[in-house]
């Protein structure tokens, strides 16, 4: 079974890897070669060597501080996006509120938006919290309160013959039946998250992975940049990886999916 | 036990009522089929019937007492829709836990034991653990029909139970059916477009017409019935007494 899925891996992602490898090889070759300054492409062995120069700094105060304001964000736009997703399915006079503005606040450039946020809360983790938040909670709602919309009009019809009340047809079919839908949500909502920390962090500060790549641009030093916005890369994939893994699971526990 | 007078249903107002003016009474203990053409509105009765949905107008009494609102029905009555809709995350004696689970009438080892029997009796021994997925069209259907009967309800509704089912398998179950019933004190109302199922099963058949109106027609056959009995002039003469009266309807 073992190498079954082994071959089965390597004949899924081989191509992008070799891709990758081609990419990177002819970067290497183009900057060595082609007498590009380092200070506006560094080579790829460059951004490396920064990574471990600098892992001191990288790895012991800024990555743990950008991961905190991630989980942080992250953990309140699930309870409040899921609390407002289901609100909205039980009172479709919130959904018609709530929805347009929803809408709009997505719209809204955030980049504009967020001076006015640190002016609001600070330098301090809130205003990266809330900037957080901001960019990541509306997949969170969108995923519950489409999930929960679009859950099972028979099961509906024959849950109520069988006298189930409002609240347990939410627990018994159509939460399950949403899970697919919210945790598409959730996936979105975290790779937000890393997006929406480096942008709290460009604003103002003294720690995280989102300041030192802009003090390192500042200062010309392209190695380091490109070493931080890597790790930022990094971290998103692997926060991708965790929520997908959570969501095998608990599908696969409730049948959902084979 | 039910009864039902000057039914009367339309999806909106400015479309033509579904049926008007229908009318039936069934007593404890009788089993009755609905027969009729697709699209003249079976099923749409049996919303009605189950509560889902509220007539257009005419009164629905279940056990002697009117109920003014369709939602005053809701869990008095089983009800069996046509697919067999068994939650897929849940194993057959889960699905079959749900009226228990909504009601929590007894204790839950109570529920499970009986349970247990009843799907011993539709042959479905060893399935207990299994998901929807991993059975047959015929064995969903039974573990519907389980979960149908475990929610206690004296009055069932079936929906063309059998519809999807080989002949075999249906003729096995229809015998289970008949055994159960007589047994239990259950009153069944049972849609079906199988002429001789209806027979076979019933006390009487009401026949609805397309745009309303019902045609009853006793079914006079000594009971217990069994499989064999399709052979004998009188059910033949009564099937094509049947068939000339539905197909009457239609030409009109």
């Amino acid at each position: 079974m073992g190498t079954v899925q082994i071959k089965r891996l390597l004949t899924a992602y081989t191509p992008s890897v070799l891709l990758v490898l081609v990419l990177l090889a002819g970067w290497e070759a183009g900057v060595r070669y082609g007498r590009v300054p380092a200070f506006i492409l560094p080579a790829p062995s460059a951004v490396w060597n920064a990574v471990i120069a600098q892992r001191e700094l990288l790895f012991g105060l800024h990555l743990p501080a950008t991961l905190e304001e991630i989980l942080l964000g992250f953990a309140l736009s699930v309870s409040c996006g899921t609390l407002l997703g289901t609100g909205m399915h039980l009172l479709p006079a919130l959904a018609k509120a709530v929805y347009p503005l929803l809408i709009v606040s997505q719209t809204i450039p955030l980049i504009a938006l967020s001076p006015v946020f640190i002016m609001w809360f600070g330098y301090t983790l809130g205003g990266k919290v809330a900037v957080v938040f901001l960019t990541a909670f509306f997949p969170v709602v969108v995923g519950t309160y489409d999930g929960l919309f679009k859950s099972g009009g028979q099961y509906r019809e024959l849950l109520l013959t069988l006298g189930a009340s409002r609240w347990q047809l939410l627990l018994k079919t159509q939460i399950p039946l949403a899970l697919p839908a919210y945790f598409s949500g959730l996936k979105l909502s975290v790779v937000y998250c890393v997006i929406g920390a480096t942008i709290g962090e460009w604003l103002g500060g003294s720690r995280g992975l989102g300041y030192y790549s802009r003090r390192m641009a500042g200062n010309l030093h392209s190695a380091e940049l490109f070493a931080a916005v890597g790790l930022l890369s990094v971290l998103g994939i692997l926060l991708f990886l965790c929520v997908s893994a959570a969501e095998i699971i608990i599908l696969k526990k409730r049948g959902l999916r084979r | 036990m039910l009864s039902v007078s000057n039914l009367s249903y339309s999806y909106t107002a400015d479309q033509p009522p579904v049926f008007t003016e229908l009318s039936m009474k069934i007593r404890r203990g009788e089993f009755i089929s609905v027969a009729g053409a697709s699209g003249c509105g079976k099923s749409t009765l049996f919303k009605i019937i189950a509560g889902l949905l509220e007539p257009s107008g005419g009164i629905v009494s279940l056990a002697g007492e009117p109920s003014p609102k369709a939602a005053s029905r809701l869990g008095r009555v089983g009800y069996m829709p046509q697919q067999d809709l068994l939650l897929p995350w849940r194993t057959v004696e889960g699905n079959c836990l749900l009226p228990w689970e909504l009601k929590q009438s007894g204790t839950k080892a109570d529920a499970v034991q009986q349970i247990r029997s009843l799907l011993h009796s539709l042959g479905l021994s060893g399935t207990e653990a299994a998901y929807p997925h991993e059975l047959s069209g015929g064995m969903r259907q039974r573990a519907a029909l389980a979960r149908t009967l475990s929610s206690g309800s004296e009055l069932l509704l079936l929906d063309e139970p059998f519809g999807a089912l080989d002949a075999l398998t249906k003729r096995g179950l229809q015998q289970w059916l008949l055994e159960l019933w007589s047994g239990l004190e259950r009153t069944v109302l049972f849609i079906t477009h199988d002429l001789e199922e209806a027979l076979l099963l019933s006390d009487r058949i009401y026949m609805m017409h397309s745009g309303g109106g019902l045609e009853e027609l006793a079914v006079r056959l000594p009971r217990p019935r069994s499989g064999e009995m399709i052979y004998q002039p009188q059910f033949i003469a009564l099937r094509m007494e049947l068939e000339r009266r539905l197909h009457g309807n239609c030409a009109n």
